[in-house]
């Protein structure tokens, strides 16, 4: 039983709350105990960091604290960009200097001794891939999955200690122990295009739209990613996609999350397929359904 | 750490003629600059040096030694380096027993084409042994020394000399 | 005793930042110091006749100069007190250049600093004695380590010159890295038409023996007199009886084996002769792959063989020979480029080594001079270079630029056109470097005849769509990203040291650099000498080299080696250990400690046991004066005496009134 305290991240209460839900669900069932962090705030991401270095990284340092007050060591979030941010500020705070610094900003002052971690590693590294597999009820076998990890989930490679910067294995292993086909995805860690959805579209259409193209070429009956951008630029944006390119992608977007949710049985409604705006259904229809002799 | 605004310290070098030498001669080349309380005595190998040159040294008051030799396995005779690690690594154990700060004696082994990790050795070497400061006097010239050092026994802190 | 001090003032180079005419009065000042002055440059032949000029006018007997490191001068100084008429060993070097000028800044310390050093060299000084170099013989053979063109060269200019050569080669054929190229630049004329008849030249050459499949297994002994083991590994085939016939290389019922030869683009029989030109041209086998050897029972080839010289129960055989120089020329190894996880790391088959593409282009390569990709044999139209791997690139700890890759990557991109008229080249490149004759104008044909697109910009990733490959990189001219859709991906990867060098340097006593590469005694003025007399190298075993520049190297130390045993006798160095036999005790520790066997136990007319040096074989480390518990081993120009009398110099000795 592993417990470890729980960073959800602003998206997981808007853009993103079938990813949380999801997160939560499977983490319950396999038997990861997750404890809110108390009182969570902003982690420091795009608009503070762009700014000033040491408010962006007082605003993780805040929430770090808070776990620590909570006499944890441990905290994982779900989103790569509040990871990216987590740790930076805990490298940046080995610094004495920029210690003090930030620190001078908070109630409480952070003493560095937190180890954040992506749920997602927390599944590959201390959970048995066996012990996942032998609690699939509904494995995936039949779909065709490309695992997208975006650009910030392993880079920088030094900063994040977590799998292969180019290559990263850690979704695809996870979506093959519960059964599913996974292409050989060569783009996983490139850009979706990110926050240009909103000032410049284009560039995300154009981005996004070569990951989809490099997803279809292969076959994939959907993508998985583990990042609420990521899957707000492919899934929420494809139609705008089409439109600009010219395209007719119809590929659904699930968070890892909700299909190793599904894998396991857990209850639909927890898994939030509902929330995808391209259609699931054709995708999850290429599972095989397993014998019905239960 | 330039040492112009302190007093400079007497640090005495052993270099191998072979690596060490070649690696502060590399660094005079490169025009890294370092510290200049440092005299360097060439030998032709680190296993040429006995124990005994390092702690006459320390009896004449020197305030730090300084001993480099090529890495071990790259000798120029094969194996002096070993020897040299064997007797400077007991040196440097059985230093603290005869009253001398081990911290003022170091050995390190830098090659002919490292200039740049001699001036870094020389730079820390140097910044230790002014943090260290002078070398305390064996012979305690006057009674206020003696006191001193009385005091400094009855607080519980360590000797100079013994430290 | 009379000494003379010198100081030099190295034009600026030391007067910089030292006061030299204020060192030289305080020198004055120091013991038995008579004469002191200030030169402008010490080692020009107006400074050493001054020296000489001086001794002769004030007699002096010892003569200190302070200037460079004696690394660099001591020899030259050596000479020039000698001719004044005063032994060699009368003198002593004090480095206020190196040590003193060049690395502080601030004049009054500095100043202090060298008189200091002079004074050390001073008290050094007044404990010298006069030493006498003795003769030895030397051996007149000369053993070339490593077959590759710098090897090759070094061998027939030493057999030319009349010295007897061993050329001892760790792969079955000699030709090394050349014998595997297809064209040469600038000129692109055939490498094997080349090399070729100089590797016949070393098989028919009476003055060369060759070993191949041989590594040098250990080396003692010292300058003109090396003793060195051979270790000839297995080859299972009789090579006295073998005549290449290829028989059994047909019938060999095991073709799994990557054949290193052609870089693993195909296999090869578990019993082969690697390429049609080698030499040795005999058959070997491959222990690791071979049924009969690995699972007792096959043996077609020993069924097939005509002359029976098949013999399973080979074993390895140990050669031990005498030289009296040696040259390595051990070359260099290609960068592994999987340290790139941006290149895929191995996940697609059409991304290959410029090596590899050598072997593509070459027609006895293993798709016949047709170029063929590897993934599906199908002829690569756009092929894309990708230069700088595992050069200039910090992150993988090869800074240096390997120096032909430029070169080579001209000439591939212009064989590609010349293979497959249709096709389009693209050349990623950081800065085309190419000095030398007729090279920048050859990476221009390439750009401008043969129509290369040179894109100046690292590679960020490749990707795999549908069969081609998308290559995507910075073109940091226009300031763009451009994605190129390749069919081929030749990798043009660095060179880094090779295999097994820094094992062989220590056996040898050569140091490698961080690197690997074998460090040479001076990089400008003594480029294949090392720091160990009598060994010298050849090619890119001292760094990256092209062809010409290792045959050129080849040469050079061939020379040195021709100077060195063109002598009937060479002097050996007299600071060397010496026994005072009245301390010695006979305890022998010095015998256990010397690594040369340099010292022999004798009787004295009594029957005591006591040391002896065997003065031509030591080399002068002093370990022995450490050991010895009575202090009566003393190496010569360094004792124990004159050591102390340095530290003294430094520290002088205190007086403790009440240790009284």
């Amino acid at each position: 039983m592993h417990n470890i305290a729980y960073y959800p991240g602003c998206s997981g209460q808007g853009t993103s709350t079938e990813y949380d839900r999801s997160t939560r669900a499977i983490c319950q069932a396999l038997d990861i105990a997750l404890t809110d962090v108390e009182d969570w705030s902003c982690c420091g991401s795009s608009p503070a960091h762009t700014v000033n270095h040491v408010l962006s990284a007082a605003l993780s340092a805040r929430n770090l604290a808070q776990v620590e007050a909570m006499g944890m060591t441990r905290v994982a979030t779900p989103c790569p960009s509040c990871l990216s941010n987590l740790r930076t500020a805990t490298h940046k705070m080995k610094d004495p200097d920029f210690q003090s610094k930030a620190n001078a900003l908070l109630d409480t002052p952070y003493r560095n001794t937190v180890d954040v971690q992506s749920v997602l590693q927390v599944l590959a590294e201390h959970v048995d891939p066996e012990y996942i597999k032998s609690k699939v009820v509904n494995p995936l076998t039949g779909i065709k999955i490309a695992c997208y990890y975006g650009c910030i989930m392993n880079r920088p490679p030094a900063l994040m200690q977590f799998d292969h910067h180019e290559n990263p294995m850690a979704m695809d292993n996870l979506m093959a122990a519960i059964g599913a086909e996974v292409v050989p995805f060569p783009l996983k860690v490139e850009c979706c295009g990110a926050s240009f959805g909103i000032p410049r579209g284009d560039i995300v259409h154009k981005l996004s739209g070569k990951l989809l193209d490099a997803g279809r070429r292969l076959g994939a009956d959907c993508f998985v990613t583990a990042c609420p951008l990521c899957q707000m630029n492919l899934d929420l944006r494809q139609g705008q996609i089409n439109d600009a390119l010219h395209e007719n992608f119809k590929i659904p977007i699930f968070y890892y999350t909700q299909l190793l949710g599904y894998a396991l049985g857990l209850d639909r409604a927890e898994l939030g397929f509902e929330k995808l705006c391209v259609d699931p259904r054709r995708a999850l229809g290429k599972i095989k359904q397993p014998a019905q002799t239960r | 750490m330039p040492a112009q605004d302190v007093r400079e310290l007497r640090i005495v070098g052993f270099l191998c003629n072979w690596c060490s030498y070649g690696g502060a001669d590399t660094a005079g080349v490169g025009r890294f600059s370092q510290p200049t309380d440092l005299r360097i005595i060439r030998v032709p190998c680190s296993g040429r040096i006995d124990p005994l040159f390092i702690v006459r040294a320390l009896l004449n008051g020197a305030d730090g030694v300084l001993v480099s030799g090529c890495h071990p396995r790259d000798c120029h005779y094969a194996e002096g380096n070993f020897y040299a690690r064997r007797r400077l690594e007991l040196l440097k154990r059985f230093l603290p027993v005869t009253g001398f700060d081990a911290r003022r004696f170091e050995y390190t082994w830098v090659s002919a084409s490292e200039g740049q990790r001699w001036q870094h050795v020389v730079t820390e070497f140097t910044r230790r042994i002014h943090e260290l400061g002078p070398a305390p006097n064996f012979n305690p010239a006057s009674e206020m020394d003696w006191n001193a050092l009385a005091l400094h026994a009855a607080q519980g802190q360590t000797c100079p000399c013994h430290g | 005793m009379r000494i003379g001090v010198f100081i030099c003032h190295c034009g600026s180079n030391i007067a910089g930042t030292v006061d030299c005419p204020s060192v030289a009065a305080t020198a004055l000042t120091y013991p038995d110091v008579v004469f002191s002055t200030d030169t402008m440059y010490a080692c020009s032949e107006p400074g050493q006749d001054a020296i000489i000029q001086a001794v002769k006018e004030k007699n002096l007997d010892g003569v200190v100069v302070a200037s460079c490191t004696p690394r660099m001068h001591e020899q030259t100084f050596r000479r020039a007190v000698e001719r004044a008429g005063l032994n060699r060993y009368m003198f002593e070097m004090a480095n206020i250049r190196e040590h003193v000028s060049w690395i502080g800044k601030t004049k009054d310390l500095n100043t202090n600093k060298a008189a200091e050093l002079v004074r050390m060299a001073v008290e050094k000084l007044r404990r010298n004695r006069p030493l006498f170099a003795k003769r030895f013989e030397t051996v007149k053979r000369v053993l070339v380590i490593g077959g590759g063109v710098a090897g090759i060269q070094a061998a027939l200019d030493c057999a030319d010159g009349g010295q007897e050569v061993v050329l001892v080669e760790r792969e079955q054929s000699i030709g090394g890295k050349m014998a595997k190229l297809d064209k040469t630049f600038p000129t692109v004329d055939c490498s094997s038409c080349v090399l070729g008849p100089k590797m016949v030249d070393i098989a028919q050459h009476p003055n060369i023996t060759l070993y191949t499949c041989s590594e040098v297994e250990s080396v003692g002994g010292y300058v003109g007199n090396f003793q060195v083991t051979i270790r000839k590994k297995a080859t299972y085939v009789d090579w006295s009886k073998c005549t290449g016939c290829g028989l059994c290389v047909e019938k060999c019922p095991s073709r799994k084996h990557p054949d290193t030869f052609n870089e693993g683009l195909c296999t090869a029989p578990s019993i082969n002769i690697p390429f049609p030109q080698a030499i040795p041209k005999k058959a070997a086998i491959n222990a690791a792959s071979c049924i009969m050897l690995t699972k007792g029972k096959c043996g077609v080839c020993a069924k097939v063989c005509p002359v029976k010289c098949i013999d399973f129960e080979q074993k390895d055989e140990l050669v031990t020979v005498d030289v009296g120089a040696v040259v390595v020329a051990t070359g260099y190894d290609l960068f592994d480029w999987h340290k790139y996880p941006q290149y895929g790391e191995g996940r697609y088959k059409d991304v290959i080594t410029s090596m590899q593409y050598e072997r593509l282009l070459s027609a006895s390569g293993p798709t016949g001079g047709h170029i063929k990709r590897p993934s599906d044999g199908k002829e690569p139209k756009n092929v894309v270079f990708i230069q700088c791997v595992g050069s200039r690139d910090r992150s993988v700890n090869r800074p240096y630029c390997s120096g032909f890759c430029c070169m080579y990557t001209a000439k591939q991109a212009i064989l590609t056109k010349d293979h497959v008229p249709d096709s389009q080249s693209f050349v990623f490149y950081m800065d085309i470097r190419s000095p030398g004759k007729m090279y920048d104008e050859f990476t221009r044909r390439a750009m401008e005849e043969y129509g290369a697109q040179y894109v100046r910009g690292r590679v960020s990733m490749i990707y795999p769509q549908d069969d081609k490959l998308i290559v995507r990189g910075a073109d940091t001219l226009a300031g763009t990203q451009v994605e190129v859709p390749a069919d081929l991906v030749v990798l043009a990867v660095g060179a880094e040291s090779a295999r097994g060098a820094v094992q062989l340097g220590e056996k040898l006593r050569v140091a490698p650099d961080q690197y690997g590469f074998f460090v040479e005694s001076h990089p400008k003025l003594k480029p294949v000498e090392t720091n160990t007399a009598g060994v010298f190298l050849a090619g890119a075993c001292q760094g990256p080299k092209d062809i010409p520049a290792s045959v050129g190297q080849g040469s050079a130390a061939a020379s040195k080696v021709l100077g060195l045993l063109s002598k009937k006798e060479l002097e050996s160095d007299p600071a060397v250990s010496r026994v005072n036999p009245g301390r010695c005790v006979g305890c022998g520790k010095c015998v256990q400690t010397c690594p040369f066997g340099a010292i022999k136990m004798i009787e004295d007319r009594f029957g005591n046991p006591k040391a002896e040096v065997i003065d031509t074989v030591c080399q002068g480390c002093g370990i022995c004066t450490v050991t010895c518990p009575q202090g009566a081993i003393q190496l010569e120009h360094f004792t124990d005496n004159q050591i102390l009398a340095e530290v003294n110099a430094l520290c002088p000795p205190k007086m403790f009134a009440n240790f009284e």
